[in-house]
């Protein structure tokens, strides 16, 4: 690693038994092969000769004013190479992707616990640890905000008091129709205030990277990152560099679902990296780092009522959300903007007030988080639903049918809904779906001191970056020198499986085996600029894109080989794997003899595509807009939960789980299927496990006894089925289909759990303490049935 | 102090400290970055090998444990480009997403059908429920030990 002429890799697949690569066609991933061996290098998986490994003195203390750093005791430590505050930054020292109001080391004051107040490279892990624990921070507390709804009130505490609307970070207001007046036209209403909390990403690989400075000034970090190239201009400002000197290499991460959404360690990985001599640097937060320095899912606190006509046509809806940002805008602006578009689910609602706060506060930060806010109003709305059909009398999928949006119709924003549509199709899918068809059966056959019931839940998930800022990419293919094609991802792979997705995109444009294909991961100084691995967007913007490239390379090659066959045009020519064939004759010239007819300028095709945006001018304040709204193109699902509940413990077991989804056509049915599985088994932890304790600021669950994710044990069969609705706009008629999984497990468990024990659980996660208290509370002769 | 033991069926002599943690020794000292950490603290199996045989947690034990046992890493189960049944399982099943749980999982996999050659899918789950994934949900890592089970069992009738 130490080697100057280090260079990111280009994987190659020969080794391998060659594969087809169909689009349609379940290809196994092309990168299980090296993860299945052990060989794939994560970022954590650098290590190197004569390294210094980094590590962060984190506050500990949820807000106070820094006096002062005493590290004279850690200096002093055996293996110690420096000690770093933020007077040894020459930069911005700030981070962040809207307001930049996050240090790389504090400065001022610490605003949550998980702070950075000094950086020490040692020359090995025991000595680190060892300065750390010496480093004495002189901190003057303050009082702190720990609640969103408080942390609005005038006298509150300010967790930036340079911040003109206090510990507001984003207001969104968004009025359709005659707004609230609309509810006295309402024959039903239904209120109801929903809590979600906080969740951990929980990636198994915790927060990791390797970097170094080269002798011309060039720094190199390697780092596990959803955001290549945004990170380079983070770090470059926060360190005061020339942006053209920091090159981000991206290899694989082990997960990332949001958290690794903008800087982890990569700016201080950087910082160290100026200091150490020129040693190569090597920093990987621990598990209870991740926990406390990492970003949450925003806890939300929800305010609903949703009216309706007797007939259960849905006319009134007004929402107050508050959304718990933590003290920095780890996209808390963002998030709360998905919010309020989603607020409404994927139905016709034509009176709409609908108001929004992301609020600073000292918990820990708030960020991107699989769903982004719509996760959390999800599952607000589609219990809203059940409440209003239980009131109505009316079936609950029925409820939703006559609601939901098709083509042409308006979402609760008012955006006129232009892209292709499968709601409809998803509920009626799942009403003729033997768990729900035979669903009182199934409850009804209960065993002693349990009580099952059925619920279900539908949603939407726009995906991409909104009207405002650029949804882009840049693709990159090449036909190298001996003959293979080689594709250049733009867009990080976290586990989603789109660099393999690319392969067989370009694979099948360009007639290619997995054997002549390889790849490049991203890498600012050799791939090209695509934006981030977020927004259920990585394969339709990056996808798009590389059907461009592929084409062009395509139509070069086979004018190339027309012209050295004499054929009449491009039209008589075929790639087959390997070789171009001229289709009147079944002449062929192999790949690697004509590439020496390229010169090395033509051998690489690169295309840009920008998604398209909503067209409509929907009235909403250029803030809002410039945080996202409205999106123009959604996928849709449905979903089905069946839970046994123990009377006597409380405890909800997910017995089984179907999930209906719309997200266009489907590329490789194996890897569609993994994004549905993983979404809802994320989903089921938020529902009834995955309960982040923070006590004024503090994270009291640091670990996995304590915060609970599900296990194998936990996970039911799930049924998952595709309603493949081609999109135009989408490469092969694709839509995203990262997130749309996760949002409906816990509004359809709770629903699940409401109908068995007919008493609802408004806070989440339902863990078996809450069951139980609501249903001792509500009365055992009461709720019985 | 001076360990031998056996690493992928190579007897091998390491100096370490006794209370070195195994999988340092194996990720830092040895170079074999397959095994890999995650928690530090036994709670979710990415650090699981193979101690003559059985599934161990690295991060939970020390160097000199090491001594005289056969230890098996991710590293250690193909048979050159043959990957092991399990491994060719979990890519055919599609039971690799971000692989950070893989090796792991892979290896506990292995220990799970020495132990019963033909577990049910809820003996499965529960035989893996040491092992936290975090992006497949499970069934299809379930799917593919079921279908890894019976081409083991095919390997052995025939």
């Amino acid at each position: 690693m130490n080697d100057q002429n280090f260079d990111n890799k280009n994987t190659s697949f020969s080794y391998l038994e060659s594969r087809p690569l169909h689009i349609g066609a379940s290809v196994p991933r092309l990168d299980a092969y090296e993860k299945v061996t052990g060989k794939e290098k994560y970022a954590a998986d650098y290590y190197g000769e004569n390294l210094v490994w980094a590590g962060v003195k984190r506050a500990g203390v949820p807000h106070a004013v820094l006096r002062g750093i005493d590290f004279s005791s850690a200096v002093k430590v055996p293996g110690i190479v420096r000690v770093l505050t933020h007077e040894d930054i020459t930069g911005s020292n700030r981070q962040g992707v809207i307001r930049k109001d996050q240090p790389v080391l504090v400065n001022d004051k610490a605003r949550h616990c998980g702070d950075a107040i000094a950086l020490v490279l040692a020359d090995n892990k025991e000595s680190l640890k060892e300065a750390l624990d010496l480093i004495v921070c002189d901190f003057e507390p303050l009082p702190g905000v720990f609640d969103s709804e408080q942390g609005l009130r005038n006298g509150a505490a300010l967790v930036h008091e340079d911040n003109a609307d206090g510990n507001r970070l984003l207001k969104g207001e968004i009025k359709t129709g005659s707004g609230s007046d609309a509810y006295k036209e309402c024959d039903v209403i239904v209120e109801a205030c929903f809590q979600t909390q906080s969740q951990e990403h929980a990636y198994l690989e915790t927060e990791a990277g390797w970097a170094r400075l080269l002798a011309n000034g060039k720094l190199e970090i390697v780092c596990s990152t959803q955001t290549p190239f945004r990170d380079r201009m983070e770090v470059a400002e926060a360190l005061g560099l020339d942006p053209t000197l920091v090159r981000i290499i991206a290899p694989y991460p082990g997960g990332a679902f949001g958290g690794k959404d903008g800087v982890t360690v990569q700016t201080l990985l950087g910082l160290a990296a100026l200091h150490s001599g020129g040693r190569p640097v090597k920093m990987w937060w621990n598990r209870e780092e991740s926990f406390v320095s990492g970003t949450k899912r925003h806890a939300a606190l929800m305010y609903y009522q949703l009216g309706a006509k007797a007939d259960g046509t849905l006319h009134f809806l007004d929402v107050r959300l508050y959304f718990d940002t933590g003290p920095y805008d780890h996209l808390g602006g963002v998030v709360l903007t998905l919010a309020l578009e989603h607020a409404g689910g994927p139905y016709r609602i034509p009176n709409a007030q609908l108001t929004g706060w992301a609020v600073y506060t000292n918990n820990p930060i708030g960020g991107a988080f699989r769903g982004f806010g719509v996760t959390q109003v999800t599952a607000a709305v589609e219990q809203v639903m059940d409440m209003l059909a239980q009131k109505l009398g009316m079936d609950p999928v029925k409820l939703r049918l006559k609601n939901a949006t098709k083509r042409g119709d308006r979402s609760c924003v008012g955006k006129t809904m232009v892209c292709s549509n499968g709601l409809v199709e998803c509920l009626e899918t799942l009403s003729k779906h033997d768990l729900w068809k035979q669903a009182d059966d199934w409850k009804s056959s209960a065993g002693p001191f349990k009580r099952r019931g059925v619920g279900i839940a539908a949603a939407m998930q726009g995906s991409g970056y909104g009207p405002v800022v650029p949804d882009y990419a840049n693709a990159k293919v090449e036909l190298t020198s001996d003959g293979k094609i080689r594709v250049y991802c733009g867009v990080v792979d976290m586990g989603q499986g789109n660099a393999s997705t690319n392969l067989q995109i370009a694979g099948s444009i360009l007639g290619q085996e997995s054997g002549q294909m390889e790849l490049v991961l991203p890498d600012t100084d050799r791939t090209l600029p695509s934006g981030s691995a977020s927004a259920s967007r990585c394969t339709y913007t990056f996808g798009n894109a590389l059907i461009g490239a592929a084409e062009t390379l395509k139509q070069r090659i086979l004018q190339r080989a027309a012209d050295l066959f004499m054929a009449s045009g491009p039209h008589e020519m075929a790639l087959i794997p390997g070789s171009v064939r001229h289709l009147p004759t079944g002449r062929e010239v192999p790949l690697f003899r004509l590439v020496k007819f390229f010169q090395d300028s033509e051998r690489i095709a690169v295309h840009h595509f920008r998604a398209p945006v909503a067209a409509d001018n929907i009235g909403v304040s250029p803030e809002i807009k410039l945080h996202g709204l409205p999106h123009t193109l959604f996928s849709f699902g449905a979903c089905l939960a069946a839970v046994e509940v123990d009377e006597l413990t409380g405890a909800a077991e997910v017995k089984r789980f179907l999930a209906v989804s719309d997200c266009g056509k489907v590329l490789n049915p194996q890897i569609y299927q993994q994004q549905i599985h993983g979404g809802i088994a994320q989903g089921l932890g938020y529902a009834l496990s995955e309960k982040l304790e923070v006590e004024k600021g503090r994270i009291l669950t640091t670990g996995f006894s304590t915060y609970i994710i599900p296990t194998a044990s936990d996970v039911p069969e799930i049924d998952s089925i595709a309603v493949e609705i081609y999109e135009p706009t989408g490469p092969f008629g694709l839509k995203g289909v990262g997130e749309i999984a996760t949002n409906g497990p816990l509004p359809a468990v709770a629903n699940a759990v409401a109908d068995a024990l007919g008493i609802r659980v408004f806070e989440s996660p339902l863990t078996a303490e809450r069951i139980l208290e609501a249903f001792a509370s509500n009365g055992r002769q009461e709720s019985s049935i | 102090m001076k360990i031998a033991f056996r690493l992928n069926g190579k007897q091998i002599h390491i100096d370490a400290a006794p209370d070195r943690r195994v999988v340092d020794v194996l990720r830092e000292d040895l170079g074999m970055t397959g095994t890999k950490e995650s928690c530090a603290a036994g709670d979710c199996g990415a650090c699981t090998i193979l101690v003559d045989g059985e599934s161990r947690l690295s991060c939970l034990m020390l160097a000199v444990q090491l001594e005289d046992r056969d230890i098996t890493t991710i590293e250690g189960i193909a048979e050159g480009e043959q990957l092991h049944p399990v491994q060719n399982a979990f890519v055919e099943h599609g039971a690799v997403q971000c692989g950070f749980c893989t090796p792991g999982m892979v290896l506990a996999s292995v220990d799970l059908l020495n132990r019963n050659s033909a577990p049910s899918r809820d003996q499965i789950r529960e035989g893996l429920s040491g092992n936290l994934c975090r992006c497949t949900g499970y069934q299809m890592i379930v799917d593919a030990v079921e279908a890894a089970a019976e081409e083991l069992r095919d390997r052995q009738e025939s």
